[in-house]
């Protein structure tokens, strides 16, 4: 693996092979006083992030830091992009100045491609950390991690992905790497809020639907997705009040799900919209644990990318 | 009985050099080793741990701990250390798949951990494991069990428990097998110069 770009583009056994190195650091990790390993000596990892975050951009942070990478990070706020300096000037620059892989997060859908286009010849490696409305192939990863732990699988199992799939690129990663993993991938929200070509995605084991209350009971999970306002620019659904009882999973939602059921959701999290307080602070909720492999899943990531010997591809 | 003129070669031109047999005999015989050196059946003991290392030094480790509980009715906790995130060789291969460490619940504190390995080469795989031991707890001692030594050490490294010294040339290949995972136990030499 030469950069993580998107989940369309791994094959369900690099996904295995880094969803096993995630648990096998996980459990390596368990119970230990000193969370260290040597393993990313002497490599350096610079996240370049043109948009907020805390989960993704910390979880990076220490994801590195436990593997002994330097870890450096740039934001665009206090960066020299603010006085104007392109993304391909930005990016020649960290690799002139020893990035050995380039994290980045940007607005701009396709932004992660570009970068990895520049950067071929020098070397760096880039993990797409979300572009635009595109994707964000380590959220997916560390989503299929969790459903994991506790579906004991993802093959065969049945997910629901719940609320603004338009602006998501949380599900666009996740149609993907899950449905390569053998699940079959429900997207449900109102017609607004779904992309106009859904049904000609090129991925099998996806369907389309609008009516939440009807698909619960069949899932072996649901994600739910944070309502992008800052994406949407007029009218995509009547009032936040009318979104929540239509779309949002409340207690009563809740108990319509099979017993084992699970519930996913990538954060940051608009309490009373898309998820109740009570459904979010749930047993069931594994939102927590998202975190805590987000962590685990971005190590096995930067290992894969940088432990290994060189790739001449 | 001198190693190298012991068995058959096998038309992929590897020679037998311990038959299912020897191999049994050779862990009865360092389980006996590992009782008289560390006085485990004493009555004030220290805790005693065996540390396999991935892939089949634990298979060994396990048979190692069943031969102790079969002559002392002593149970010597065992688990699994893997040494993949420690190695220095990482950047020189492909990316390695992570093999399981699971530490007995009593940890590894103040106890004599025994490594075991199936074979003992460069010694830069034990050099990972001592690295890797540190990071996980502070032993009272660690020593080095191993079913063969090869030579050809490129670390001030060595064994206290050897099951068989078998002198080798750089390039030839010794092969251990274990029911458990290769479906027969066997010590194998493959001549490096045969295709």
């Amino acid at each position: 693996m030469r950069h993580l770009l998107g989940a369309d583009r791994l094959d369900a056994d690099t996904a295995l092979a880094i969803l096993d190195t995630a648990d096998g650091l996980k459990r390596t990790l368990l119970g230990r006083e000193v969370k260290k390993l040597p393993t990313l000596r002497g490599r350096t990892v610079i996240t370049m992030f043109y948009e907020n975050s805390t989960r993704t951009r910390v979880s990076f942070e220490i994801a590195g830091k436990w593997m002994s990478a330097d870890v450096v990070n740039v934001s665009a706020g206090g960066s020299s992009v603010g006085k104007g300096e392109s993304l391909r000037d930005t990016a020649l620059t960290l690799a002139a100045a020893g990035a050995d892989c380039v994290i980045v997060r940007h607005p701009a859908s396709g932004a992660a491609h570009r970068l990895a286009g520049w950067l071929s010849d020098v070397g760096t490696c880039v993990v797409n950390a979300g572009d635009g409305t595109h994707e964000h192939p380590t959220q997916a990863l560390l989503d299929a991690a969790t459903l994991r732990d506790r579906l004991g699988g993802i093959d065969g199992r049945r997910i629901g992905i719940v609320g603004d799939v338009l602006h998501s690129r949380v599900a666009r990663s996740n149609v993907h790497l899950l449905t390569t993993l053998g699940a079959e991938v429900v997207v449900v929200a109102p017609p607004t809020l779904l992309p106009t070509a859904l049904a000609d995605w090129p991925v099998s084991g996806l369907t389309v639907s609008y009516d939440l209350d009807a698909e619960l009971p069949t899932l072996d999970a649901v994600m739910m997705l944070r309502v992008q306002a800052e994406r949407m620019h007029g009218g995509f659904f009547p009032s936040a009040r009318e979104y929540a009882v239509h779309y949002g999973l409340n207690a009563t939602r809740l108990a319509m799900l099979p017993e084992h059921a699970v519930v996913l959701h990538p954060g940051p999290m608009l309490r009373g919209m898309e998820i109740a307080h009570a459904v979010a602070d749930s047993p069931r909720a594994a939102i927590t644990e998202q975190v805590a492999n987000g962590v685990h899943v971005r190590m096995a990531v930067l290992y894969h990318l940088l432990a290994g010997e060189e790739d001449q591809a | 009985m001198a190693p190298r003129d012991r068995g058959a070669t096998d038309p992929a031109g590897r020679r037998e050099l311990l038959t299912p047999g020897d191999v049994a005999r050779t862990i009865a015989r360092m389980a006996h080793q590992v009782i008289e050196k560390t006085s485990l059946d004493a009555s004030e003991a220290r805790p005693v741990v065996l540390l396999g290392i991935p892939t089949r030094g634990v298979p060994l480790a396990r048979r190692l701990a069943a031969k102790i509980a079969e002559f002392t009715d002593v149970t010597v906790p065992t688990g699994t250390l893997d040494v993949t995130l420690y190695r220095d060789d990482l950047r020189r291969r492909p990316t390695r798949p992570l093999g399981a460490t699971e530490l007995p619940a009593s940890g590894v504190d103040d106890a004599l951990v025994i490594l075991v390995d199936d074979v003992l080469f460069s010694g830069r795989t034990i050099r990972s494991a001592l690295d890797a031991l540190r990071d996980a707890g502070r032993p009272r001692a660690v020593q080095l069990a191993v079913l063969v030594d090869r030579g050809h050490r490129e670390l001030p490294i060595r064994a206290d428990y050897v099951g068989k010294n078998v002198p080798t040339a750089r390039t030839e290949e010794v092969s251990v097998l274990f029911a458990e995972i290769d479906g027969r136990d066997a010590v194998l030499l493959n001549r490096g110069d045969t295709p």
